[in-house]
């Protein structure tokens, strides 16, 4: 299969689509967790209770209200080879903690995978929408009206006081987790990322670097979510880290123009040399990768580099990771094999791209 | 390079660990790596910072600082059987009910890791019915305080006669 037809087939929309201010946002993500009444949390649950939750929530994505918001799956985890099921987490659909959960997890998928819902995690239910580019609303109405059309048939755990009771009590209330993934390359080389990330951790919201430990990042990718979800409403959760990462972009469009009236050859320089690893190295690790990408995509933002589509970043991110080189390779790899095929992968996927880069 | 703990495949994992400022180095190879835990996939996301492990660490710290000195031991879930020591070793509940059960318990918990400790986001549609109508008329009530307050009279009996009519149909 060349790679072309392996990616047409292997990308969610999140992944291939863009969107607003997707030269910095990445993706926009809201989940919200829901439980069902009259059953324990996953936790405590027994084979019977999962197989009734799985069941109803089945009978539930047939139902009229559902079929009115797209083509909806259920596939139990136990049905998918432990490979497919950390393909599944790479793309983002599930969470490596469900891939765990062979017997009692399942996920719903929208066709288009803008949609999941996972059954059985934490929660019986989390239903995730991802969207490319800066699209929280909008992630967080369709979140809605799936969460609407599902309640016709699903007797929620709710209270009056504590709202959607969740199994951990840091999502109780509203259930929803909004988040962003931004990339932050000029707020990085310029050195005001820790001003900027400890200002945004002070109104309420969680800054991680994505991929690293603690607060390292690779790849200069981080995600912003709330941190609150009880006592505010949903749309103010949504509007407060929709402001705020308004406000980070403008940071970082800033720090981006400063980079290149001040230190333009230094900037092209460190692009084009990453551009050229991508380009003929024989072994790329993940960090590097991410590293290196996150350089070619900031030369796409700042016209360095053409011809390269802009998404090779997010794209390249996900389907470099070990699974998804297993899948296109069609075996096992080995740590050490894996840097050989990430980068023939890579090699390949910048040939079917058009590149001039501009000194 | 040998793998440290199995003696016998290559050793592809380098762990560098930093543990009260100490900083440690071993070489495993993949397999004991992925048993031992050290193997962080770098890609996936979620991970890094697990808010249940940061939470069961709050709840832990406040049982045995004798900061809170309540007696927990024989507090226990009726419906799940889950008892409170358990609940702030895993972070979890065990089910619905655990919020009422423990509710004596919960509402510092909420002060803590929450700004407010009521819902005011969105209610169910089937069985919220009671919950969206008191909150109407709360709001209807509110916005009669302040007309009143304004000197809008003409809005206010408006109001008024609006907040009558509810409170009879929901009455009746």
């Amino acid at each position: 299969m060349s790679l072309s037809d392996f990616l047409q087939r292997a990308m969610s929309r999140w992944m291939k689509d863009g969107g607003p201010e997707d030269d910095i946002v990445l993706t926009s993500r809201i989940r919200v967790a829901r439980n069902l009444q009259g059953y324990p949390f996953p936790i405590l649950q027994t084979d019977s209770h999962a197989n009734e939750i799985i069941e109803m929530v089945d009978k539930a994505i047939q139902s009229e209200p559902m079929r009115g918001l797209g083509v909806f799956e259920l596939i139990r985890c136990r049905d998918l080879s432990a490979l497919d099921r950390q393909v599944f987490v790479e793309k983002h659909l599930i969470s490596p903690d469900l891939a765990e959960q062979e017997k009692h997890g399942a996920v719903v998928l929208r066709n288009d995978e803008l949609v999941s819902i996972m059954v059985n995690e934490e929660d019986h239910l989390r239903v995730q929408c991802i969207m490319p580019g800066l699209k929280l609303k909008e992630a967080w109405e369709l979140a809605n009206q799936i969460d609407d059309a599902l309640e016709q048939k699903l007797t929620y755990a709710f209270h009056e006081k504590y709202g959607y009771l969740t199994a951990c009590p840091t999502n109780v209330g509203t259930g929803i987790r909004a988040s962003v993934m931004m990339h932050l390359p000029g707020l990085v080389l310029t050195g005001s990322i820790n001003r900027m990330l400890s200002a945004v951790s002070q109104v309420g919201l969680a800054v991680r670097g994505i991929y690293g430990e603690g607060s390292e990042s690779y790849g200069n990718l981080f995600q912003v979510s709330n941190q609150i979800t009880l006592g505010e409403t949903e749309e103010e959760i949504v509007q407060n880290l929709q402001s705020v990462v308004m406000q980070l972009i403008e940071h970082e469009r800033t720090a981006r123009q400063q980079l290149l009236q001040r230190n333009r050859i230094q900037l092209e320089d460190r692009v084009s040399r990453s551009f050229g690893i991508l380009a003929y190295a024989r072994r790329m690790d993940s960090k590097e990768t991410l590293e290196r990408l996150s350089d070619v995509r900031l030369g796409i933002d700042l016209g360095i580099i053409q011809g390269v589509s802009s998404g090779i970043l997010k794209e390249l991110m996900v389907t470099t990771q070990p699974a998804f080189l297993q899948k296109y390779f069609a075996r096992e790899l080995s740590a050490t094999e894996r840097d050989v095929r990430r980068a023939a992968l890579i090699r390949e996927r910048l040939r079917l791209d058009d590149t001039e880069v501009h000194g | 390079m040998i793998c440290e703990r199995c003696h016998e495949r290559p050793a592809t994992v380098h762990v560098t660990k930093i543990v009260n400022g100490e900083k440690t180095g071993y070489h495993l190879c993949e397999q004991c790596a992925k048993e031992q835990g050290e193997i962080l996939n770098p890609f996936v996301a979620g991970n890094a910072f697990d808010f249940n492990k940061l939470l069961s660490g709050l709840l832990n710290m406040e049982s045995s600082s004798g900061y809170a000195p309540v007696q927990t031991g024989n507090l226990r879930c009726a419906t799940c059987g889950m008892t409170y020591n358990q609940f702030t070793q895993i972070g979890r509940f065990g089910c619905p009910d655990c919020y009422d059960n423990f509710s004596s318990r919960l509402e510092p918990l909420l002060r803590r890791i929450q700004t407010a400790g009521t819902h005011t986001g969105k209610v169910p549609v089937k069985s919220g019915d009671q919950i969206n109508q008191q909150r109407k008329l709360e709001a209807l009530k509110r916005e009669l305080q302040q007309a009143v307050s304004n000197e809008n009279f003409e809005r206010a009996a408006e109001l008024r006669d609006e907040i009558r009519a509810f409170e009879q149909n929901s009455d009746s």
